[in-house]
């Protein structure tokens, strides 16, 4: 990996902490030693709409955008979300995926319906496909919102990047009285992956 | 960093002392990162873009390096003073940063701001990626202050939005010192003060294509001499990424264009292509300046903003086909939507009730344009809704009277709906203006402004009284209701559309992000799935917590044996308790948790 970029495309909606998610990737691997760039659209889309951060790494990074049909890695926070990109994914590229369904407007006005079996459509594309419980688990831990932190958990198992680097920069993003649970919830994230 | 917080480090870093901006996307961080990571500099939100870039102004004629920040349709509102500005130049330098909007994510235009530097006749600068955004911002002090010149720095979203790795710096002490000097001739712009300027801005633009030449951001590559690509900001990367093996001339400045360093670049490439965002400004100027490239904007589009795929096809000169389609079947799509508990959607359900055509604005209430609201009908620029109620009311004579409003937010209320108020009451129309005072600017994500009683650093401060506000511009009806309160609403609209004489109705209810506003939220409201019929009155909210749920078997009938087709869900998670539901539902199947049933909050 070191001589070539490689690009993780960060999806989901409006409030689910895609973008501190991307943020929290872009300084682990700074830390780890490579370039960065990463780019996504707030501004609109915190009113429950798509978000999607790019998020690249490697040598030397030029563009911010990721090249269509180029992503490596799929890091979906929704199921939706999750099969709209998948188009652009490489063959040989590798989805992980939050098992949580946010109903868009067009669902909850009864005109359209919600995609089915949305992780089997993707398994059967994907052979490096994960199913993550992030949001599952985050309530059981106590807290929702910790669910970007189990996802990044499991994102971790992807990497070789020590595990300390990610769990300081997490922490290093939320107050201190919600570090114990949010170390719990990323241990619970990487026992979701089992290959490493 | 991403190249806003560059944009304010820089700011810190040239030792700017007062930075002023209107919050507007993708330019709004740029101020809240000074104000919250750099106490030297002096913050503050200006009501609006043109007293932004007159406080700037100000702050530079004595002597302070002063910056203005909003994003591109800002411009357009602050255009007056720059034009004019161009000619009195500065003393502290003074650097206006426009964020554009290529793609149109948050906007109501994708206008090319780069026309402004021409324009007006001053310098533009154009950063890559967030490390040019910090050092062209501080060079943009420098050449302000050495050539008596405003500078405008160009972002666009993909720079301003997006992060990478910025090496730090101290700060500078600013060479110019602050105090009051009079110098008439080059402030006081009469005729026969600007005639002289106007003669000074001419020659002042001939150093600066002296200084294009050598300036370091005007970079030349080469490589492989058989494709020379001309290129500036976000395009430079994205050619890059595609085409690292040619040959590059990456211009930091857009305007005025180095014609030596070009014509050098063109000996040394085979052919040359021009590869920019938006119009085709370098390459136009290339041709005026008799050059003959081989490709432009025969390969990219003007509309929208470019990605490497997009330059990597254009300069290949093929054609964009869709992704390998895995998936066809058409997704459900997932626009922006009130947030639930909004106290907008109860003035909007209202206004769809009674079928009023609705002059609208710039703010979060512009999604009340989408289905299944669909009750908001115009919208041009801040302020516009006002003034275009009136200019109805006025074409359409007494037979309009009853049928429209204007709807407005109190942030662009301030920032250009007072002029147009004045002007609806002076000429005496019948105009009924509803100013939506959810106390912040919410669509950019909560600034304070003068209504909020707040300043950017948290500061309390004066706060506008808009009932001794509308009245004092001469609106004798004004009358304050409570948005999720329907009826009331409804009551107090059909009173004031019906009046011949112009009108304020101003909605008491906050920005349900602003918890601040709220003693507390209420308990979230539920189905009774024994009454509810399916009819979707609670659905055609809008609301995001509330779905329909098709039934079959024993479910597709009530418990008196009526057949429905689905029945409402309310999401308890996603529920504040607005109780607008439960007002429009005829079945009393929504069920309030609270003791009494509140429409609305108890606010502080």
């Amino acid at each position: 990996m070191d001589h070539q970029t490689t690009n993780v495309l960060v999806a989901g909606v409006g409030g689910q902490g895609v973008i501190l998610a991307s943020d929290i990737m872009c300084e682990v691997f700074m830390g780890a030693g490579y370039d960065v760039k990463k780019s996504e659209i707030h501004g609109m889309a915190m009113r429950g709409g798509i978000v999607t951060s790019h998020f690249r790494f490697g040598k030397k990074v030029y563009s911010p955008l990721i090249k269509e049909g180029e992503v490596d890695i799929l890091f979906a926070f929704e199921q939706l979300e999750g099969l709209r990109w998948i188009n652009h994914v490489r063959l040989n590229g590798k989805i992980l995926m939050n098992d949580n369904k946010v109903n868009p407007p067009a669902v909850n006005l009864g005109e359209m319906d919600y995609p089915k079996n949305i992780p089997e459509i993707i398994q059967s594309k994907f052979k490096d496909f994960y199913l993550v419980k992030g949001t599952e688990i985050a309530l059981q831990a106590g807290d929702v919102r910790a669910a970007n932190v189990v996802l990044l958990g499991a994102m971790s198992k992807l990497f070789t990047i020590q595990d300390s680097l990610w769990l300081d920069t997490i922490l290093g993003h939320l107050p201190p009285k919600v570090h114990d649970l949010n170390r719990k919830a990323f241990a619970a994230g990487k026992e979701q992956i089992k290959a490493g | 960093m991403t190249g806003n917080e560059a944009f304010a480090r820089g700011a810190y870093e040239a030792g700017v002392k007062v930075a002023v901006a209107y919050p507007g996307t993708p330019s709004t961080e740029i101020l809240e990162n000074i104000a919250t990571e750099y106490k030297d500099v002096y913050a503050e939100w200006a009501p609006n873009e043109k007293v932004a870039l007159e406080v700037a102004i100000g702050a530079s004629l004595v002597g302070a390096r002063a910056m203005a920040t909003m994003k591109h349709v800002g411009v357009n509102v602050a255009a007056d003073p720059l034009m004019t500005l161009g000619y009195v130049g500065v003393n502290g330098g003074l650097v206006l940063v426009s964020c554009d909007d290529p793609e149109l994510y948050s906007s109501q235009n994708e206008q090319d701001n780069r026309h402004y530097a021409r324009f007006a006749k001053i310098p533009m600068f154009e950063p890559s990626d967030s490390q040019e955004a910090k050092e062209f911002l501080k060079l943009g002090f420098e050449v302000s202050e050495k050539f008596d010149t405003p500078v405008m720095v160009r972002s666009v979203t993909r720079i301003s939005h997006s992060k990478g790795i910025v090496q730090l710096e101290d700060p500078v002490t600013p060479p110019v010192k602050i105090e009051i000097r009079k110098q008439a001739e080059k402030f006081t712009m009469l005729p026969s003060n600007a005639r002289v300027r106007h003669r000074f801005v001419e020659e002042r633009l001939l150093k600066l294509k002296e200084f294009a030449e050598s300036f370091s951001g005007n970079r030349t590559e080469i490589n492989d001499p058989s494709v020379g690509i001309i290129t500036s900001g976000i395009s430079y990367q994205y050619a890059k990424e595609a085409f690292p093996e040619y040959s590059f001339l990456k211009l930091g400045m857009v305007w005025p264009l180095p014609k030596n360093l070009i014509a050098e670049f063109f000996k040394k490439v085979k052919k040359v292509i021009v590869v920019e965002e938006l119009d085709p400004f370098i390459e136009h100027t290339l041709k005026t300046m008799g050059f003959k490239p081989k490709g432009g904007k025969d390969r990219f589009p003007i509309c929208g903003e470019l990605n490497p795929l997009i330059v990597e096809k254009g300069m290949l000169r093929q054609k964009i086909k869709a992704p390998r389609p895995l998936f066809k079947e058409p997704l459900p799509p997932r626009p922006p939507n009130l947030c639930p508990g909004c106290p907008h959607r109860g003035l909007f359900t209202v206004l769809r009730k009674l079928k009023l055509f609705a002059t609208g604005d710039i703010g979060c209430y512009t999604l009340a344009a989408y289905p299944p609201l669909s009750s908001l009908d115009t919208c041009i620029c801040m302020g516009a809704s006002i003034s275009q109620a009136h200019g109805m009311a006025k074409a359409l004579g007494d037979g309009g009277r009853g049928k429209f409003v204007a709807v407005i937010g109190d942030s662009t209320f301030l920032h250009s709906g007072i002029t147009p108020l004045m002007n609806t009451a002076y000429n005496k129309s019948y105009a009924t203006t509803i100013l939506l005072d959810n106390r912040t600017t919410g669509m950019t994500g909560s600034q304070e402004h003068p209504g909020t009683g707040f300043t950017v650093r948290g500061e309390k401060t004066h706060k506008i009284d808009f009932v001794e506000l509308g009245k004092t511009l001469g609106v004798e009806s004004v009358r304050k209701v409570n948005p999720w309160n329907i009826e009331e609403t409804e009551k107090v609209i059909k009173e004031e559309i019906e009046k011949d004489a112009p009108s304020l109705i101003i909605t008491t209810g906050p920005c349900i992000l602003m918890r601040r506003e709220f003693k507390q939220y209420n308990k979230p409201l539920e189905i009774d799935s024994s009454k509810c019929m399916g009819c979707k009155a609670c659905v055609n909210l809008g609301c995001p917590a509330i779905s329909f749920q098709k039934v079959e078997g024993d479910m597709a009938f009530t418990k008196d044996g009526k057949k429905r087709k689905g029945i409402s869900h309310i999401e308890p998670s996603l529920c504040p308790g607005c109780h607008l539901c439960y007002q429009v539902c005829k079945f009393q199947a929504i069920v309030s948790q609270e003791e009494s049933p509140s429409f609305g909050f108890q606010t502080l």
